[in-house]
């Protein structure tokens, strides 16, 4: 195996295990709604919420960042350029990610002035890594960018797959750099925040995973390169198409011009077309090859994907974002429900998929076989539908009671936090949590024995 | 557009290179009108540029949320002087003040658990309006035993540990005195923002708890 696959391997088992971490913390920051005064002033529910949502960022872009190191070599066919420095950023990357956490988790609280923004919480959601840490990070992207580029150029040949990923380090990189200023005024400070967090996650990365998924379904499927070239372009067509200017809906409530109401509505009405695209085009696949695989997870895992996508970001992500419903529906746990199904349909799913492709390559198993995966399976789909069914119950009653009925005051607010439709709703939500979290060590454990278990001789055997 | 429809599902028919084009000048196009848009969103945000967000020295008056029923929606009206802490803050002040606000505000950690304009977490109210919340003048000021709104939201951020409230429970962040009116003024000022009627209906209505 070369080093880029080696780096690849080492990758994805990171975003695996932050996977872990990312449930823990998520099951944690569940009790706080169930018990008054859980862990106050000792772990607040910001810092674990805080843990809980960077923990995601890093599984996806660890994930993603796996499957390009491991995917490179067999699109350019040539070691990747400049691994030796990927490797190393690699142990680089993991390290510091394990420092910021330790601090988030034990300082908690910087000072009210720059020392603080750089050493402990820049506080602004999803970018609160302390400015140090967030430079490495553009340095690790940086450096990724470069092994892609430099391998084309060095493999003389770019593919309709690498281009579109190379077109994706442009904005990975430069809407990063534009969201770290965070100027005083708020309305301006989330104006170009919202370049980085839509952008990166309804554009770039849906873009990422798009590449990663075409070349994932050219090997597994053995779908003509052509095929997933013309999917591709009508994707990037689509997802950019819409959601550049879908980048409106966020722009409803901050101060912006009254135009975005119209032009956020309409343009994120449309955004759930080219998930619809790739769910008509992986059932068109696998009607196709009529199921038939070596790697059943890797495929149902895919289609999960394609199905996930499509109604965790498109669907959930429409019926809120109307700005005429997203008044009320706007920051409450609908939102909560449409971000977790979201995230889960469009990336965790397509991790997990590329997860058991590399574990059956690196491995040499012919078939993946065993009963483990489809344990994992089911429990993580049934766990995750129950859980954002729970919290759209949650987050309806909340956006009719403490919004709609309210008024949004802090008498609004309490009110629809006790109502016992909402609690219903949180405890369900636990207790799904709970299923999910025993199905990901299930997943785990799949990952980590598959086609090593078996070459184990059991007790029995080797006694008698 | 037929052939090149089918070509998706056909193999051996069409040319990426058509799609790829597509995608290119889609993208540039939606791009460019975003860069626009951006010039013109970015004029309104500007705090006190005459759009949607007032300057800062907005916090020397007195602020309200009302409906309007020409745009059908809620704005704020900035009215006559209303001092904050009894002092009329020069730009200057106001802008060191507020500078000050923005960091503790991101140095706790608050939109973790609250959210400004409905962006950050739902544990805790959205603060967009806190300043104006009828809560403060009912609740908190006999609580508090304050003479005056903000000096009861002080108290409040410095010891919420000392007023434990029906379904939450807000930890006790250390806030210097400083800190805390710093944190008050922001909130003060970011009522003023006009954001297209959100909240809807904030402090007009009354819900059985």
């Amino acid at each position: 195996m070369n080093q880029s696959k080696k780096l690849g391997v080492q990758y994805l088992t990171a975003s695996i295990v932050m996977m872990g971490a990312l449930l823990l913390f998520g099951l944690l920051a569940s009790i706080f709604y169930l018990k008054y005064g859980f862990l106050l002033g000792k772990l607040d529910f910001n810092i674990v919420k805080q843990v809980h949502i960077n923990a995601l960022i890093i599984a996806c872009l660890w994930g993603f960042m796996g499957a390009i190191y491991w995917f490179l070599p067999d699109e350019l066919g040539i070691e990747t350029v400049g691994i030796g420095l990927a490797r190393l950023l690699f142990w680089v990357f993991v390290a510091a990610v394990a420092v910021v956490v330790l601090v988030f988790i034990f300082v908690q609280y910087g000072s009210s002035d720059e020392s603080g923004m750089w050493l402990v919480n820049q506080g602004r959601k999803y970018v609160e890594a302390p400015r140090w840490a967030a430079i490495g990070i553009v340095a690790v992207f940086f450096t990724l960018a470069y092994n892609i580029f430099a391998s084309v150029a060095k493999a003389r040949k770019v593919t309709g797959i690498m281009g579109v990923l190379m077109t994706t380090m442009v904005p990975l990189i430069a809407v990063y750099l534009i969201a770290f200023p965070a100027p005083t005024n708020m309305s301006v400070d989330l104006y170009w925040w919202w370049w980085l967090v839509h952008m990166w996650v309804e554009a770039t990365w849906e873009l990422i995973i798009g590449c990663i998924l075409a070349l994932a379904l050219m090997k597994l499927l053995g779908t003509s390169r052509k095929v997933v070239e013309i999917w591709l372009y009508l994707e990037v067509a689509l997802v950019l198409g819409t959601g550049i200017l879908g980048l409106g809906h966020h722009y409803f409530w901050i101060g912006t011009p009254q135009y975005w109401l119209s032009i956020g509505g309409i343009f994120s009405a449309l955004e759930p077309l080219p998930l619809l695209g790739m769910v008509v085009h992986a059932i068109y696949d696998a009607g196709k090859h009529q199921m038939k695989t070596h790697n059943k997870p890797a495929f149902l895992w895919l289609i999960a994907e394609a199905f996930g996508n499509f109604i965790g970001a498109g669907i959930w992500g429409f019926m809120m974002t109307l700005p005429q419903i997203n008044l009320y529906s706007h920051g409450t746990q609908w939102t909560v429900s449409h971000g977790h199904f979201a995230f889960y349909g469009a990336y965790i799913t397509g991790i997990i998929a590329v997860a058991y492709m590399v574990a059956q390559e690196s491995r040499g198993i012919r078939e993946v076989r065993g009963n483990a995966w489809k344990w994992a399976f089911a429990g993580l789909n049934i766990g995750m539908v129950g859980m954002v069914g729970a919290l759209l119950v949650s987050g309806m009653s909340e956006a009719f009671i403490g919004r709609a009925l309210g008024g949004s005051t802090l008498d609004g607010f309490m009110a629809s936090q006790s109502n016992s439709w909402f609690m219903q709703g949180m405890i369900a939500r636990t207790g799904f949590g709970v299923i999910i979290v025993a199905s990901y060590f299930i997943l785990a454990w799949d990952l980590a024995t598959l086609g090593r278990r078996r070459e184990k001789p059991s007790p029995a055997l080797a006694t008698s | 557009m037929t052939e090149s429809s089918a070509a998706v599902f056909e193999p051996g028919a069409g040319d990426p290179r058509f799609w790829r084009d597509g995608a290119i000048a889609t993208t540039v196009f939606m791009l460019l009108v975003l860069l626009l848009l951006t010039v013109d969103s970015l004029r309104v945000l500007t705090e006190g540029g005459g759009g949607n967000v007032p300057a800062y020295t907005v916090i020397n008056q007195k602020i309200t949320y009302e409906f309007d029923a020409a745009s059908n929606m809620d704005k704020p009206v900035i009215g006559e002087e209303e001092l904050l802490f009894g002092h009329r803050y020069s730009e200057a002040e106001a802008k060191a003040i507020m500078d000050k606000g923005k960091l503790v505000i991101q140095s706790r950690s608050c939109i973790n658990c609250h959210a400004f304009f409905g962006n950050g977490a739902y544990y805790a109210p959205d603060l967009t309006k806190a300043w104006l919340d009828p809560t403060w003048e009912k609740m908190w000021m006999p609580m508090t035993q304050a003479k005056t709104k903000e000096e009861a939201m002080v108290q409040f951020l410095m010891h919420p540990d000392r007023y434990p409230t029906w379904a939450r429970q807000m930890p006790n962040l250390n806030l210097s005195e400083e800190e805390a009116r710093a944190v008050t003024a922001y909130l003060k000022w970011i009522s003023s923002v006009q954001t297209n009627g959100f909240p809807a209906g904030f402090g007009r209505r009354e819900v059985a708890r």
